[in-house]
């Protein structure tokens, strides 16, 4: 058995505190994790994301490309993944949409890559300069046929930098894509961002599979549900692709094929969800009203939160790291002990709709909606609270 | 056979995987030495595979190996002591 | 024992062939067999070691050649083999990289992406089966296709002009530019071997008969008469301007090897340029020490 768990490799680890704004700290937290090819395409408000790289990997070792398009990105994260190096690319709307093709092939062919958004105003070009949280929905669905994914929400620069690694280190672990999703806010801000020296921060590694190069089967689920993984120019010789697959990588058309192969990629994350998911709770257990929030939408709910426990209402948070997959189980438990939910976020009620279904009508859910440009004024969301309460 | 010296034409024995033959009539067709042609039997598949006609004629230029397109057809190189010993087989 | 079973009815390629997989799913009559087979032969003679040579294909029927090598094989999505194939090369630059794909696959869908692979110069062999059609899907009309051609698509014939791809390539940059039809198979293989052995963005032209589409719509007959139609047309010109090498309906092929440059590819471009810039801060990638 491999050595999966090690420290990073100091080469690409900027110890120090920095003022770094999130874009930066993407960067930085993808070499600390051991990311050594990106494979972009500018977009704001991304672009200083693959500024950084083109400018530090040099220094680490490793590969900027400025691809021609988004899609060519992507098809050449999952061609770097396959030959054993960790990659990533960023990107915003309109790219995360061209990419949505490739995106079910790293899930079909069971990839690592990490993949971040910096959400602005859509749909389409939208507002290109301005914040939005509008693909919270689309990551999770945005490829055709059924899959899971695993998509986290940094509120912060320093997030940016500790949920990078984070999805660096889920990605091996599930050999599934992970999105970082932040926003225009977040990936502009400038603030405080403390790297820790390369022993302190913990890294994952694939499963390599080390047993006769004859017996080797591709997709036959371990354990944990995650194949073993090897990599190009090792002489396994082995087979992958797009097309329904069984465990030998060979494609089969039929079915109990697609049954097969459709049920492994979703249950890889939907049964190790539990050790997946992670929130921030806040004064949940007394809470009468919980408000569920991520990203940036957190920090400014978090100034409404303040507001109304002065104003008496009992007032918990929960602040989701993982968005997906959702923590259905949590949000289930809450419904039966408080009053309502108050979603606020930067689009017209996506995640809240995650919280009406999870809460199964135990407790209404009040969404504080906002179409993007801005962050919400945390007096919209201390009106509904209030409201709430009631 | 001609000798030139030391030089003597080389000679090849076909293998014909008939199942795996789809009947396209490349083989028969680019046979420089005319060693192949189709045959009225069905294979696996219900294609007509080809079949030897002149054994000898084969000069063991590996063409029909080359221009299959279903690897269902290959050459090997008829060695001297076998040909030796089919020499002394047939001498009265 | 049945005769196949008898190691001297072993296919001297079957190393290289997923005989779990055999017979494959191409047409009787279908060229795409013959160019796979120049390639294991050209392979073989490279002296390349295989364990390093990673195929990778795009969607189609030659899109399926990737699940019958039994090389390090990718099947990918429509279009997309080229930047696939370039990120699995700068990730790990001792593979060699081949992309075997159709004309739909790389030219059409995949067309931006081929050019800029060329224009980097990125070490990749793209061998492009051009049969005129998008055969697959069940013969439409591709970015190929002749003029006057009748196709699912183009059901009262074709209308738009087509591609010239030694034309394509070489103004994209491919410092290894060839065309040949199926029929020319001792000659596909060296090519394929040269363009192994070279450095740079190679592309490798194989005109093949599609009999159950682009024939059958066109009346044109079966594979037999396909590569009569090779033998009377085609005229081998070494060398000969790319600009000259258009093909008409059922007209003459030009046929050859047309560019054979020697030029940096993108990773030596990047590590060489990047040294001089930066002196000794610089990591290289790639590059044997």
């Amino acid at each position: 058995m491999s050595v999966r768990k090690k420290s990073a490799d100091p080469k690409g680890v900027l110890t120090g505190v920095h003022y770094l704004d999130g874009d930066y700290a993407i960067a930085e937290g993808a070499l600390a994790a051991g990311c050594r090819f990106f494979a972009g395409y500018p977009i704001t408000p991304s672009t200083e994301t693959a500024e950084r790289f083109a400018e530090r990997i040099p220094l680490v070792g490793g590969v900027f490309i400025q691809m021609e398009d988004e899609i060519a990105s992507i098809a050449a994260l999952i061609g770097a993944s396959w030959a054993g190096v960790k990659s990533m690319t960023v990107t915003s709307g309109p790219g995360f949409s061209l990419m949505m093709e490739n995106i079910g092939l790293a899930c079909m062919m069971e990839v690592p890559i990490v993949i971040a958004n910096v959400q602005r105003g859509g749909p389409s070009t939208g507002l290109p300069t301005l914040t939005g949280q509008g693909d919270m929905m689309q990551v999770r669905w945005g490829s055709h046929g059924d899959y899971e994914i695993i998509a986290l929400s940094p509120d912060s620069p320093q997030e940016c930098f500790d949920l990078t690694i984070k999805a660096f280190n889920l990605s091996e672990m599930y050999r599934v894509p992970v999105f970082i999703m932040t926003d225009e806010c977040v990936g502009h801000m400038h603030e405080k961002v403390v790297i820790p020296p390369a022993e302190e921060i913990e890294i994952i590694e694939r499963k390599w599979y080390e047993g006769p190069k004859d017996k080797y089967l591709p997709y036959k689920p371990d354990v944990d549900l995650v194949p073993f993984m090897v990599k190009a120019g090792d002489g396994y010789r082995f087979h992958t692709t797009g097309l329904t697959h069984d465990e030998r990588g060979y494609p089969v058309i039929n079915a109990e094929c697609q049954d097969w192969c459709v049920r492994h990629i979703c249950d890889k994350i939907r049964l190790n969800a539990d050790k997946i998911i992670e929130y921030r709770e806040d004064e949940t257990d007394t809470a009468e009203i919980v408000v569920v929030s991520y990203g940036i939408t957190s920090r400014v709910a978090w100034k409404a939160i303040q507001d109304a426990r002065k104003a008496g209402i009992k007032v918990g948070s929960l602040r989701l790291i993982t968005v997906w997959p959702f923590p259905e189980k949590k949000i289930e438990e809450l419904a039966g002990k408080i009053k309502a939910f108050v979603v606020p976020e930067i689009n017209l009620g996506q995640i809240k709709r995650e919280v009406e279904r999870a809460a199964k009508g135990k407790a209404p859910v009040y969404p504080v909606s906002h179409c993007g440009g801005w962050v919400h004024d945390p007096n919209d969301i201390l009106k509904v609270i209030k409201e709430a309460a009631k | 056979m001609i000798y030139f010296g030391e030089l003597k034409a080389k000679k090849g024995l076909i293998h014909i995987n008939k199942d795996r033959c789809k009947g396209c009539g490349f083989c028969v067709e680019y046979c420089p030495r005319d060693v192949l042609e189709m045959s009225e039997e069905f294979n696996i598949k219900g294609y007509h595979p080809p079949r030897v006609v002149n054994p000898d004629n084969c000069c063991y230029c590996q063409l029909c190996e080359a221009i299959c397109p279903e690897f269902a057809i290959f050459v090997t190189l008829r060695e001297e002591e076998e040909r030796e010993r089919e020499k002394e087989i047939s001498r009265p | 024992m049945k005769p196949e079973d008898r190691l001297e009815e072993k296919h001297p390629m079957e190393e290289f062939l997923r005989m779990d997989r055999m017979p494959h799913i191409w047409c009787s009559g279908c060229g795409i067999g013959i160019v796979v087979t120049s390639f294991i032969e050209a392979l073989q003679k490279s002296g390349l070691d295989p364990d390093k040579v990673c195929v990778v294909s795009g969607i189609g029927c030659t899109g399926r050649v990737a699940g019958y090598l039994r090389l390090d094989s990718f099947h990918t999505t429509h279009g997309r083999p080229i930047p696939f194939a370039t990120g699995l090369k700068l990730a790990n630059p001792e593979l060699k990289v081949v992309v075997f794909s159709g004309d739909g696959d790389i030219v059409g869908i995949g067309g931006n992406h081929f050019i800029h692979a060329a224009r980097r110069n990125m070490d990749l062999v793209v061998i492009c089966v051009n049969n005129f059609n998008y055969a697959m899907t069940g013969g439409q009309v591709a970015a190929t296709t002749p003029i006057g051609a009748n196709l699912s698509t183009a059901p009262y014939g074709n209308f738009e002009y087509p591609f010239n791809l030694p034309y394509l390539a070489e103004a994209c940059g491919a410092t290894y530019v060839a065309r040949w039809t199926c029929l020319h198979i001792r000659r596909v293989t060296k090519s394929i071997q040269e363009a192994l052995q070279k450095r740079g963005f190679s592309f490798i032209e194989v005109i093949t008969p599609c009999v159950t589409l682009y024939a059958r719509r066109n009346r044109l007959g079966d594979g037999l008469n396909l590569l009569r139609y090779y033998y009377e047309n085609s005229e081998i010109r070494h060398g000969a301007d790319t600009r000259t090498l258009d093909i008409a309906y059922q007209g003459k092929i030009i046929v050859g090897k047309f560019v054979d440059i020697e030029k940096p590819t993108f990773l030596d471009c990047m590590n060489n340029h990047l040294r001089k810039v930066l002196g000794n801060k610089y990591q290289p990638w790639g590059v044997k020490s």
